[in-house]
């Protein structure tokens, strides 16, 4: 049996707008095992980033968690104090944000600012944390780190910048770590060093990681598990492999051709019709039946539910088990 | 057919664009140095074909495209419009040359955010065209709109709406249309699906596809996104701190890459496949920065194979290798 780190049930997060209530999460489950990475898809306006914030409760205003349990090893995180929670943050849960630009403090240096997390969170003096903070520019392989340790965040480009980021999030080792579209700032060469780094430092520390994305390049590599979100709510969870070859959801079969792909070439490509929609007053029923081609009568009416129509393969969808999707990779691969 | 195809379109010689790097302090300002922001290409686009820029940021890809459209005045070089030098016209201070030369070449802007003035309606943002050009009648010009919103897939009635009241998608369709309102014949679109979600990226990819085929248009297509360029271009040149390393046919770059950064760039692309078995070339270090490019050839400091064949000392310039396949590498002559 595989240990659970991460468990997150029914989870709702709304933001409370001049123009009405956004439904941001609306009641999302999520879960991690230990030691795997989590890839978590969708596009802007799914509800992605704001079921990061909301596992370690920092939502923005007006945001507010509304409902739902995030238990992490065992513990409902929303039921603890504010104290309580900040002892978690950085130590136990690390979290990399997604502009690496906007995330760092440009009037500190790089070392007061990954000191300030070494400090807080273990018990060293000073010039141990220097030492430590040293330490992890090595581990980021980030060249010469005494003399790049002094430096602002405005000397550094882009992909050191990110290094910076990941260093301050495995500052205090932690076992969990939420990586919020971590290199979609980044060139393609210097997001391949980011993922190679975050894949050998995850096997190297053991860690659990939820990787936040809209790239499905990047998760076919790094991630274990996918979640497909949907304008706030899963569509979708299952092994990598299994989103790939075999999805049962018609968006994250959408999602697959929308995608020009190296290695088919198509005349067309694949369009998802309409946009994602307004998330004040999102559509009834399933959230995707305006722009799913398989729509019955049904979807608009009744909530899909999440389940298991195999082992280990969720979905939310009236019609998974009838109908017969198929992604351009199982075609391929039927075809070979 | 085939000979009209193969008319040089656009032409670009030896383009050089330096942007000088002044000293701080307001009254004694002091040249203290150059940004290599293009040093020195050339390449060529025939009539109705997508040719399609690429590399890095920082590696003058919009610099160039600016150039181009004379919105930064190239330093030296040559650009040739159907065999006619634009650089002449556009520093003859003839206006009304000026506005015929600029008709005829049209901009999509990287981001439909800033590339739209928030307090016009999109009526007005693809009428002005009309008013700056003259080449509608007055009675003309809201039924070209409309048609122009048809084209580009947007309902009659958006016309009275601003900016603000549409998502990244249809800005994008608006900056489009606005493009189109004077009728070009060369449309450079700089990174157009960028900053878009990747379901209605598809859309919009597929809109300037059906465009090109419907209106004969050419393009030039800059992008860092290898994927949708091996999709929507017929050629393609990498380009590697303001210069060209490899340009051929679009299959024949992805199937035989040649250029030592051209191979690093491909492979690092991240395949939509979990099985692909992935065999990635990792860069060590990062672009040096344009101010001091390196020395010899720019990518030396980069390339494993950089010890043999003079890479540090000599410059390497493109080659043809056969099928039109050029490449700036010496490796490739041996």
């Amino acid at each position: 049996m595989v240990k659970k780190i991460l468990k997150i049930e029914q989870l709702k997060t709304y933001f409370y707008t001049w123009a009405g209530i956004v439904k941001a999460v609306d009641g999302v489950d999520i879960d991690v095992n230990e030691g795997e990475t989590l890839g978590l898809v969708g596009e802007s306006g799914s509800g992605k980033s704001v079921t990061a914030l909301s596992i370690i409760n920092i939502v923005p205003s007006p945001g507010r968690i509304v409902e739902g349990k995030i238990i992490y090893k065992g513990e409902n995180l929303l039921e603890k104090t504010e104290n309580n929670l900040q002892k978690i943050r950085g130590r136990e849960i690390g979290y990399i944000f997604q502009d690496p630009a906007t995330s760092l403090n440009p009037v500190f240096n790089i070392a007061s600012q990954l000191m300030e997390v070494i400090k807080r969170h273990q018990n060293v003096t000073k010039k141990e944390a220097l030492e430590k903070a040293i330490e992890l520019f090595r581990l980021v392989e980030i060249p010469d780190p005494e003399i790049k340790i002094w430096n602002y965040p405005h000397q550094l480009s882009g992909g050191m910048k990110q290094r910076m980021a990941v260093a301050r999030a495995l500052s205090c080792q932690p076992s969990l770590l939420l990586a919020d579209e971590p290199t979609t700032n980044l060139d393609v060469t210097i997001q391949a060093q980011i993922l190679q780094l975050m894949k050998s430092l995850k096997q190297k520390l053991g860690m659990s990681m939820i990787l936040i994305t809209h790239d499905m390049g990047v998760v076919a590599d790094v991630a274990d598990r996918i979640t497909v979100l949907y304008a706030g709510r899963v569509c979708e969870t299952a092994e990598t492999k299994t989103i790939f070859y075999n999805p049962k959801h018609p968006y994250t079969n959408a999602l697959l051709t929308a995608v020009p792909s190296l290695a088919l070439r198509r005349d067309k490509l694949a369009v998802i019709p309409g946009t994602i929609p307004n998330l004040i007053e999102p559509p009834s029923g399933c959230r995707f039946h305006p722009r799913c081609e398989y729509a019955k009568p049904i979807c608009a009416e009744k909530i899909p539910t999440l389940e298991e129509i195999e082992p280990e393969h969720f979905v939310a969808c009236h019609r998974a088990l009838e109908i017969d999707i198929k992604s351009p990779l199982g075609v391929e691969k039927a075809a070979r | 057919m085939k000979r009209l195809l193969d008319k040089k379109f656009l032409e670009v010689e030896d383009l050089v664009k330096h942007y000088p790097i002044f000293s701080r302090g307001i009254l004694l300002k002091k040249k203290i140095g150059v940004i290599h922001a293009v040093d020195g290409i050339s390449f060529s686009i025939k009539k109705g074909e997508t040719f399609g820029l690429v590399g890095e940021s920082g590696c003058g890809k919009t610099t160039t495209a600016r150039t181009i459209l004379n919105l930064d005045r190239p330093t030296a070089g040559k650009i040739c419009l159907e065999g006619n030098e634009t650089g002449k016209v556009f520093n003859s201070r003839n206006k009304k040359e000026i506005l015929k030369l600029r008709r005829k070449m049209q901009y999509v802007f990287q981001d439909p955010y800033a590339s739209l003035d928030p307090r016009m309606t999109v009526a007005d943002i693809i009428i002005e065209p009309f008013l700056i050009h003259s080449h509608i009648p007055k009675e003309k010009r809201l039924n070209r709109l409309y048609e122009l919103l048809d084209l580009v897939g947007l309902e009659d009635y958006h016309a009275e709406r601003y900016p603000h009241e549409f998502s990244g998608g249809q800005r994008q369709r608006i900056c489009i249309a606005r493009a189109l309102a004077v009728e070009p014949q060369l449309l450079i679109a700089d990174e157009p699906v960028a900053s878009l979600d990747v379901s209605v990226r598809a859309q919009i990819l597929n809109l300037l596809q059906g465009l090109q085929q419907k209106l004969q248009m050419t393009y030039l297509y800059i992008s860092h996104d290898l994927s949708t360029v091996k999709h929507i271009c017929h050629r393609v040149a990498v380009m590697y701190l303001g210069k060209i390393v490899e340009m051929a046919e679009t299959d024949e770059l992805f199937d035989s890459p040649i250029h030592p950064y051209t191979q690093a760039l491909l492979s690092a692309i991240p395949v939509p496949d979990p099985e692909t078995k992935r065999s990635r070339i990792i860069l060590p270090g990062e672009i040096p920065s344009p101010i001091n490019p390196p020395s010899g050839c720019r990518f030396q400091p980069r390339c494993i194979y950089a010890k043999k064949h003079g890479c540090l000392e000599v410059a390497q310039e493109l080659v043809d290798i056969g099928n039109g396949h050029l490449v700036a590498c010496a490796r490739a002559k041996a």
